[in-house]
């Protein structure tokens, strides 16, 4: 029997809406949503086949009989499994306080079902990974405009110029932008790109600056300065919505255009003229704010001035610039019951610091980091436990050996995700979600010029002894009392309680995947914008007086970046187009495409160092060390070496995965908590290795 | 007369390598056989930026092609519209049509231990669908043209 099944990619963490044809529950053909996506997938999206297909992922609740990560575990049932969980936590509820647990996610539509949990569970302790992902962005973005990073939406499609600070857009590939960048190329728009190595995105660029590591804020310093001598950016949008354009003029005064192109090493003809060019092309400008940016010292700064650029192109709320995502609320639809509406927020203060101690940042998930220093000193209280559902701290964050010395604190650790991340390998129990074929998750909402609803429905059962995450967490709630908060018992219960304030039903998404909530995309008047901007004055603030209050400036005054010591490198690192990060490495096709990282090392330096194209490296941190196969290339710059981020797994059952290729994040010792003071993100790009010519690389070969 | 092509617009083609896991996916391919694949020269300097440009290669479907005749099962055919195709029924997995494509083409699919290669996804053309690598492509890079006589 054939039928088609609208589901959500659980590739990334995208989640492309996609179609899923299935046969005789066989999964037969995954494309993009036809009605969205007109059919594109990326390489990882069509590799959802192989994934369920795959065995090698946890096929039942684990419970740890060896030591932590000894990698012995017993099989056991779903029942035993979460009874064990509820009579651990019950322990530690009655020893330290529910607020001794933390609840951590990847973020994204779902995490609202998270949050209620550990808020229902009666811990302010809900966390993701932000802090080492988007942390300093998402702040940057509310100390400018009062609006968290995902305030705005990006018209690239009709955008005249685009210009990404490092941010690898065609490679991280969402594929509704990267349709909109190549329409917008294809239009004959321009691209400029900043970055310290060549990209797959950057070679698309029409204007390229390859600049010293850790310098993106003295060249978006650089930027500001000479646009405000050229005067090319929107007076009246400046006048009529900033606040603080004279205090900053003055302080970006010092930092010239001639000064930036020095400190970063471009030209600085290429650098006027790029502002310029932009001055005539605004307000159809887009700096792309960055996404990833827990990289340098200033990362916090460099986003703010990115975002800052913005405003001066005055781009916001017209075609081609930045828009409001707008809500269900726009269109004269109420929104979706939330979770976290049912249940009451604990009054207990963060484990993290978060709202009490760190006033300037937003409470939301606060910073995960921050739990290992309450782990490891006590204060402000213990942490006991920790439950990661579908998030890999030992790969998102740095120093995986200082990460586990402090959850030796821990009692509990759980891990509920679909394959074995290496937290899950070290954790306690495992409990396995089913992948996300297999699955059905919550209704969400997303934003944007037409807001929909939509949703991922089971396109075919689970082939091991696994579940949802819904119904894990409601089982799990109704063993520690509280499951009545959670009404529902099937996925057709929790849909009509989410939808029933819209008016909406399931069975309106069967035709699209999707409800769609405005036949026309929806755009506010920009000459009367006042009140959508959320900061204290209401008005977008170039100067926030506010975090100035507090002791942090608006600007920060730079600070070169350290040169590395003769024969050690700035570890940097990114993405490529056939992996999501960590999580797909196993994939049989995706692994067959990309088995290892490679380490890129500038020409130059490489020759100095006796290294050739393809030669194995060893990679050394300060104990750690990764070997890899190197390589060499003029577009790097020489004080950098770079891999892709995710390899170098040590879950043996990942038979392909392991021990393939090199963690950056091993090597990342001494900085898991050192952190932006003023954004909250971790500072990746602040670790120096050296890197030698491997012995492994055979100059002669004894075989007998 | 060859009916149809496939043509890349290398000016849309971010290399994500998207084709070839559709190809493997529809054709249920174990690790092995790529049918299709995206590859890049070196990065050059080009007015100041790295470039480098993205190729498309998969079966040529030749006008007169070499792996046919040599075939010594007929499983190797060339269909009235173009396509080059193996039915699998008759094919012994003997490779010849590998070593007499000029490309080297044909591969074996260790699952089944025939030869397989690019057949523009026919089953899918028949139903007047497009081949899985151009339906898929990230970028709608990827184009399945039908040639016309001029």
């Amino acid at each position: 029997m054939k039928k088609t099944v609208w589901s959500m990619c659980g590739m990334c963490s995208v989640r492309c809406p996609i179609k899923v044809e299935v046969e005789d529950g066989d999964v037969k053909w995954i494309e993009g949503n036809p009605h969205i996506l007109k059919g594109s997938l990326c390489a990882k999206g069509s590799a959802g086949i192989v994934l369920q297909k795959d065995s090698e992922r946890p096929q039942q609740p684990l419970i740890r009989s060896g030591g932590r990560g000894a990698g012995k575990w017993e099989p056991v049932s779903w029942y035993t499994a979460l009874d064990h969980v509820a009579d651990k936590i019950e322990k530690i509820k009655d020893k330290y306080g529910a607020k001794a647990i933390v609840m951590s996610c990847r973020g994204g539509p779902w995490q609202d079902l998270i949050k209620a949990f550990c808020h229902a569970l009666g811990s302010p302790n809900f966390s993701n990974h932000d802090s080492a992902c988007g942390r300093n962005v998402h702040h940057a973005s509310k100390s400018v405009y009062g609006l968290g990073r995902k305030g705005f939406i990006y018209d690239i499609a009709n955008a005249k110029h685009l210009i990404s600070f490092g941010r690898n857009l065609l490679a991280s590939l969402r594929v509704a932008e990267v349709n909109q960048i190549m329409d917008m190329l294809d239009s004959g728009g321009s691209f400029t790109y900043v970055d310290v190595r060549q990209t797959l995105t950057g070679i698309k660029a029409t204007r390229f600056f390859q600049v010293r590591p850790g310098t993106d804020y003295a060249l978006a310093l650089g930027m500001i300065n000479e646009v405000i001598k050229q005067e090319a950016y929107d007076k009246d949008f400046v006048e009529k919505y900033t606040v603080g354009f004279d205090k900053m003029a003055e302080f970006v005064e010092p930092y010239t255009a001639d000064w930036a192109a020095k400190e970063c090493g471009v030209k600085l003809k290429k650098l006027k003229d790029f502002v310029t060019e932009i001055g005539a092309e605004r307000p159809r400008v887009i700096f792309h704010p960055g996404w990833m940016l827990s990289r340098y010292r200033d990362s916090f700064y460099a986003s703010r001035c990115l975002h800052i650029l913005n405003v001066l192109m005055g781009n916001i709320e017209t075609e081609g610039g930045q828009m409001f995502p707008k809500t269900p609320g726009d269109c004269g639809v109420k929104g979706l019951r939330t979770f976290s509406s049912n249940v009451p927020k604990p009054e207990d203060k963060r484990a993290d610091g978060v709202g009490w101690k760190y006033k300037h940042f937003d409470k939301g998930p606060g910073l995960f980091h921050l739990f290992y220093d309450a782990m490891m000193t006590g204060e402000p209280y213990p942490i006991k436990g920790l439950i990661c559902y579908r998030h890999d701290p030992f790969n998102c964050f740095p120093d995986v050996a200082s990460q586990k010395e402090a959850l030796d604190n821990c009692e509990l650790l759980v891990s509920i995700d679909t394959h074995y991340s290496e937290y899950g390998w070290y954790s306690d129990v495992i409990l396995p979600e089913s992948m996300y074929l297999e699955r059905e998750t919550p209704v969400a909402t997303q934003k944007g010029l037409k807001p929909r609803f939509i949703y991922r429905d089971r396109a075919v059962e689970p082939r091991f002894n696994t579940k949802p995450s819904w119904e894990i967490l409601k089982m799990l709630a109704d063993r520690l009392g509280f499951g009545d908060l959670f009404p529902f018992q099937t996925a057709e219960d929790m849909w009509k309680w989410q939808l029933e304030p819209t008016g909406y039903a399931i069975d309106d998404f069967q035709e699209k995947g999707f409800v769609s909530l405005t036949d026309t995309p929806i755009m506010y008047d920009r000459d009367s914008l006042e009140g959508r901007f959320k900061t204290a004055s209401g008005k977008i603030e170039l100067i926030n007086e506010t975090l100035e209050g507090m002791g942090i400036p608006s600007f920060k005054p730079y600070q070169s970046p350290k040169k590395p010591p003769k024969g050690c490198f700035r570890l940097v690192f990114g993405r490529s187009p056939v992996h999501a990060h960590s999580h797909t490495i196993n994939n049989p096709f995706l692994h067959e495409l990309m088995p290892e990282n490679t380490l890129w090392i500038n020409k130059r330096v490489a020759t100095r160092l006796g290294i050739s194209d393809g030669d194995w490296v060893d990679v050394l941190g300060d104990s750690q060390m990764g070997t890899i196969r190197a390589h060499v290339t003029e577009f790097i710059h020489p004080e950098a070496v770079y891999t892709v981020h995710g390899f170098g797994r040590q879950v043996p059952l990942q038979s392909r995965a392991y021990h393939a290729g090199m963690s950056d994040q091993k090597l990342q010792e001494g900085l898991l908590l050192l952190m932006d003071e003023a954004g909250g993100g971790l500072c990746l790009c602040e670790k120096f290795v050296t890197v030698r010519r491997s012995s492994r690389n055979p100059r002669r070969r004894v075989e007998l | 007369m060859n009916k149809y092509m496939l043509y890349l617009n290398a000016k849309r083609c971010i290399g994500c390598h998207g084709c070839e896991v559709h190809c493997k996916a529809n054709k249920d391919l174990p690790v092995g056989p790529i049918l299709c694949e995206i590859a890049h020269e070196p990065l050059k300097s080009v007015k100041g930026v790295p470039k480098t440009e993205f190729l498309f290669r998969s079966c040529y479907h030749c006008e007169d092609p070499y792996c046919v005749p040599i075939c010594p099962t007929g499983a190797m055919k060339k269909r009235e519209d173009g396509i080059v195709y193996i039915d699998q029924e008759l094919c012994i997995g003997c490779m010849a049509c590998a070593g007499a494509c000029p490309w080297n083409i044909p591969q074996i699919n260790p699952a089944t231990g025939k030869a397989i290669k690019c057949d523009y996804c026919m089953d899918r053309v028949d139903q007047g669908l497009k081949p899985a690598c151009v339906t898929k492509c990230t970028t709608r890079a990827l184009k399945f043209v039908a040639l016309q006589e001029i």
